[in-house]
């Protein structure tokens, strides 16, 4: 069921979110053994948050669209005195001593939080296989792989362990596991949603955003997390409109560009056949859909391997043992504990990437590979905003395959890369970006990526909505 | 001497803690001496996920001091990350800004031996302080049994002030940074403490052969915290670059630690790292760009500049050169104005209270609570477990607890206004008061807060200049005195000098000296 549909039953009080909460806990007990989406699960605090919002609901006080609704929350974003570990060792026992703004607003909208789930640790990698303490499995065919890095909020909506969930990407980090599991997840523009509290990877790049069943959730979680925070000075003071409002009015008219550049070598042919046939779907609801070739978008996963983890190496200095997380306690002099602590407590993949993004920032390296690299993004940028002279959103592929199988790619870091080619870009150019459920191949659901104009978010969602109220992909259900 | 042949060449990085509410990227309150990790935040202590937000006040104050410094302000600056591992450091990198700072290109004029001397400004940018350190079982990190951080530091605003390198010899860079430190006390931006560390100065110096116009190789001398300190360390190092040059070797260039007690400098023991500090666009802050409005009245908020206002006062105040300075320095400016502006008297006798009085005013309260302190402190000794870094500024910490100023900032603590002085001037002149009971009454107001009538009414301290009452008191001194009133009648005028003493005695001071002395020849024809 969607947090929309579930609004209405808790509104008119045919169920209360005590029960609904103590359901889904009991659907976690009998389905995580199998998908392993959380790595925090918090009954206790949930349901006190569901008590509280059956009081709201009661007293028809304060009663938002989520109100009483479970949802579950990456684990890279601060929760206040619940643990936050980015799934890495080096935060296995950290306990946040605030919360994320987007935490704040959850909990000011009386949504239930049930857990924090399971992501490539700090979020670096493409199938959450990264994890300093579980693999999450794909509810669609367990021996494949959910996406990543918010593989545990996408299988966990996916699999009915939570109603909605919020997700971070970095370079595809919601899209892709959205795409794998088949639930829509949104990327919003840079800018959009604040970003205090969510445990940075590489801070120019880092969105968050919904992952939810449909078109509908997302906005109303969007309207939630949307607007400038006085924390986040990168946050923007943009106005925000009411997303499920906006979502009727149809496509027609509506430019839509299919980029060439994503429709070639190195996809997957059933991903191009599905993604074709939603374009024409568009087509005949009214949508002008043309072709849009977008050259430097080739070199947009060489340009984020520079920038990502030139941030990340900075980003990740601060767990060092002095004041947080794990520490090498047999460390005899700092720089010996310095060594240890980060050789013990990070995994190899972010490792891989801290000695990247150093590397990219040294004396003598800088100019030819961070330098270069951010001139690639402007370049990059300027090709999107040719393409929105001439269209008012972009269609692609979400990932260039369905999901692949669990250990398929971690020997071959270069592949796995190449996982996050359709939506890298988008965040390097910052823009908005959606994945929504449109097909199958192999059992397996296809993500069909919708970018927008930066700071509207308006039009895809109407796009997605539209889309999606012509289809019966997002109806379908993974049986776990 | 070697360095006969040589011209000295010397810089300075100047660190100012700016005098702000708030830390510079944190709600933290900015302030000194709060028990350890109490001001603190998840933002200043790097906790993941937090994010920085800028100080605006502490913009505002560098474009002050940068506009002071005729500096042009950058339309665009950008905050830059610079990486190192340090315990104080909780991010393992500073806050700072690198190749675009708030800005550029600005002089500062120093006086030396009365001549004028323009020193370039090439820059003034914006960081964050780190935290400090405590070592058990050594004074450094290295050795030490265990090491407490403090992060109640972290985060707080420090403005960089670079100079160019014009500089030619250490006695100008002292009185480089003696200006600098007036200026930025005057402008009530920084405190300006090199002895508590609120200025701190590291130094560039190299020596090249006179006429030479590349500059020779470079050594930085740090640990300087004082203005003599600045001009002992780098005589030091000039003289050491002096005799390696004039053996005919080569200066290394390396980072030197000034030694207050040896006046020497000595290189970092053991082997120099080469830093690199990943220098990269600090991606959690936009651009700062601050409104060509706002700059404008920021302008317009600084007034005169200190050597504007010196100039002013010696020529339209009759001040000397010396009161002049003291004024501007202490800041006591706006208080001689404000009182010039209720009352109008020679600005002189205002002056002189704020010059003359107030310090000894100040000197005697600070006598009182010094006693009081050493009271409690005998009750309260106990050895220390643990080594501080620096034992001079935990006792710096304990005197700035008890220590009233001569500032302008210690006015309000003292209950000074420039009413109060307007008034005793008017008391003073209207004849109510001699200048000495005047002194007694401010004195008396400033210890207790009371209004000057209170404490005039409360001590029957009016002078006396009822020409009846004062006749009875001369006659009483006449009669008390034949003897000298006898020289006096024998034609020794000198002796008035006596009668009037004695008139005042009587009167506890209270007699108007003019009339005391008319009334007493009355009394003696
Ligand atoms: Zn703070």
């Amino acid at each position: 069921m969607t947090a929309h549909e579930l609004a209405a039953r808790l509104a008119g009080r045919k169920l209360s979110s005590a029960e609904l909460t103590r359901s889904f806990f009991e659907r976690i007990k009998k389905l995580e053994e199998r998908v392993k989406a959380f790595v925090t699960l918090d009954e206790t605090g949930a349901l006190a948050q569901a008590a509280e919002a059956d009081r709201r609901l009661k007293s028809k006080e304060h009663v938002t669209p989520l109100t009483g609704i479970p949802i579950a929350v990456k684990d890279n974003m601060c929760t206040k005195g619940l643990r936050t570990t980015c799934s890495s060792k080096i935060l296995t026992d950290y306990h946040p001593p605030y919360d994320a703004t987007v935490v704040a607003r959850l909990k000011a909208a009386g949504a239930v939080i049930i857990g924090k789930t399971n992501l490539d640790e700090f979020a670096m990698g493409s199938s959450t296989e990264n994890s300093a303490f579980q693999i999450t499995h794909n509810p669609w065919n367990l021996a494949a792989v959910p996406g990543g890095s918010s593989g545990g909020s996408a299988a966990a909506v996916a699999a009915g362990e939570a109603v909605i969930a919020l997700g971070s990407d970095t370079g595809g980090s919601i899209r892709q596991p959205a795409a794998f599991c088949g639930v829509v997840g949104l990327k919003p523009t840079y800018g959009r949603v604040s970003r205090y509290g969510l445990v940075a990877f590489a801070s120019s790049l880092d969105q968050i955003g919904p992952i939810t069943r449909d078109v509908t959730d997302c906005a109303l979680l969007l309207n939630l997390l949307a607007g400038h925070d006085p924390l986040d000075t990168t946050s923007v003071e943009a106005p925000v409109p009411d997303y499920r409002r906006v979502l009727a009015g149809g496509i027609k008219k509506l430019k839509v560009g299919l980029i060439s550049d994503l429709m070639g070598n190195g996809i997957d042919r059933e991903v191009k056949a599905a993604v074709k046939k939603a374009a024409d779907l568009f087509a005949r609801l009214g949508a002008e859909v043309i072709e849009v070739s977008l050259p430097t978008l080739e070199y947009a996963v060489a340009t984020y391997y520079l920038i990502a983890p030139a941030e990340a190496s900075s980003n990740l200095a601060r767990y060092d043992g002095v004041k947080f997380g794990y520490r090498n306690k047999e460390a005899k002099d700092l720089i010996s504990m310095y060594y240890s602590t980060r050789r013990e407590g990070f995994g190899a993949e972010v490792k891989r990437r801290i000695m990247l993004g150093t590397y990219a920032l040294s004396a003598g390296y800088y100019d030819a590979y961070y330098l270069k690299a951010l001139k690639v993004r402007t370049l990059i940028k300027r090709d999107f905003d040719r393409a929105f002279d001439r269209c008012d959103a972009l269609l692609s592929p979400a990932a260039p395959t369905v999901a692949f199988k669990t250990g398929e790619k971690t020997d071959d870091p270069l592949s796995m890369y190449l996982s996050d080619i359709a939506t890298i870009p988008v965040n390097l150019a910052g823009l908005p970006a959606l994945s929504l459920p449109c097909g199958f191949s192999r059992g397996l659901p296809i993500g069909l990526q919708i970018i927008g104009r930066a700071f509207d978010e308006e039009t895809i969602l109407r796009a997605a909505f539209t889309y999606e109220q012509n289809t019966e992909w997002h109806k379908a259900q993974a049986n776990v | 001497m070697a360095n006969m042949k040589h011209e000295t060449v010397i810089g300075l990085e100047v660190h100012a803690q700016l005098l702000t509410e708030s830390k510079m990227f944190c709600s933290c309150p900015n302030k000194f001496g709060a028990p350890p990790n109490t001001n603190i935040c998840p933002v200043c202590t790097g906790q993941p996920g937090s994010l920085p937000v800028t100080n605006k006040k502490a913009v505002e104050l560098a474009i002050k001091t940068a506009l002071a410094l005729n500096c042009r302000i950058e339309p665009s600056s950008v905050f830059a990350r610079k990486h190192y591992f340090y315990p104080d450091l909780p991010k393992d990198y500073q806050i700072s800004q690198y190749e675009q700072p708030l800005a550029t290109g600005g002089w500062l004029e120093i006086e030396i031996d009365g001549q004028v001397k323009k020193i370039g400004i090439t820059r003034v940018h914006l960081e964050e302080d780190a935290g400090k350190l405590v070592h058990v079982g050594a004074a450094r990190i290295m050795g030490a049994e265990e090491s407490l951080v403090d992060f109640n530091r972290t985060g707080t605003p420090l403005m960089e002030i670079v100079s160019e390198p014009d500089l030619r010899s250490p006695r100008e860079a002292a009185a480089y940074t003696e200006t600098l430190a007036n200026l930025l006390r005057y402008l009530g931006v920084c405190d300006a403490k090199m002895e508590e560390g609120s200025l701190r100065c590291d130094a560039n110096l190299s020596l090249r052969p006179a006429g030479e116009t590349k500059f020779g190789t470079k050594t930085e001398v740090k640990n300087m915290n004082s203005f003599r300190a600045i001009e002992k360390a780098l005589a030091a190092e000039e003289k050491r670059h002096a005799e390696v040059l004039a053996e005919g070797g080569q200066v290394v260039q390396e980072t030197r630690f000034f030694d207050d007690v040896t006046e020497t400098t000595s290189g970092m023991r053991g082997k120099e790292f080469a830093h690199d500090y990943r220098y990269f666009p600090e991606p959690d802050l936009v651009p700062l760009e601050p409104p060509a409005k706002w700059t404008e009245e920021i302008k317009n908020g600084i007034g005169e500049l200190p050597r504007t206002v010196i100039a002013r006062y010696m020529k339209e105040y009759e001040l000397s050169r010396e009161w002049a300075d003291f004024l501007v320095y202490h800041e006591l400016t706006g208080c001689l104005e404000g009182a010039l502006k209720i009352y109008k008297t020679k600005p002189f006798n205002y002056a002189r209270w704020l010059i003359v009085e107030l310090p000894s005013f100040i000197a005697e309260l600070n006598k009182e609570a010094a006693e009081k302190s050493n009271i409690n402190k005998a009750k309260s000794e106990l050895p220390h477990p643990w080594v501080i870094e620096d034992a001079a500024e935990k006792a710096a910490e304990d005197n700035y607890k008890k220590n009233i100023e001569v500032s302008g900032k210690s006015l309000p603590k003292l209950n000074l206004t420039p009413a109060k002085l307007a008034e005793i001037e008017k008391l003073i002149d209207g004849g109510t008061l001699s200048y000495k009971i005047a002194k007694t009454v401010l004195f008396a107001a400033i210890k207790t807060g009371k209004e000057l009538a209170a404490i005039i009414a409360q001590q029957g301290l009016t002078q006396i200049s009822d020409e009846g009452e004062l006749l009875k008191v001369a006659r009483e001194v006449v009669k008390n005195n034949p003897r000298q009133a006898e020289q006096y009648k024998g034609g020794k005028e000198a002796v008035m000098m006596f009668f009037v003493g004695q008139m005042m005695k009587a009167t506890k001071g209270r007699a108007n000296p003019e009339l005391a002395a008319k009334m007493l020849k009355q009394a003696l024809s």
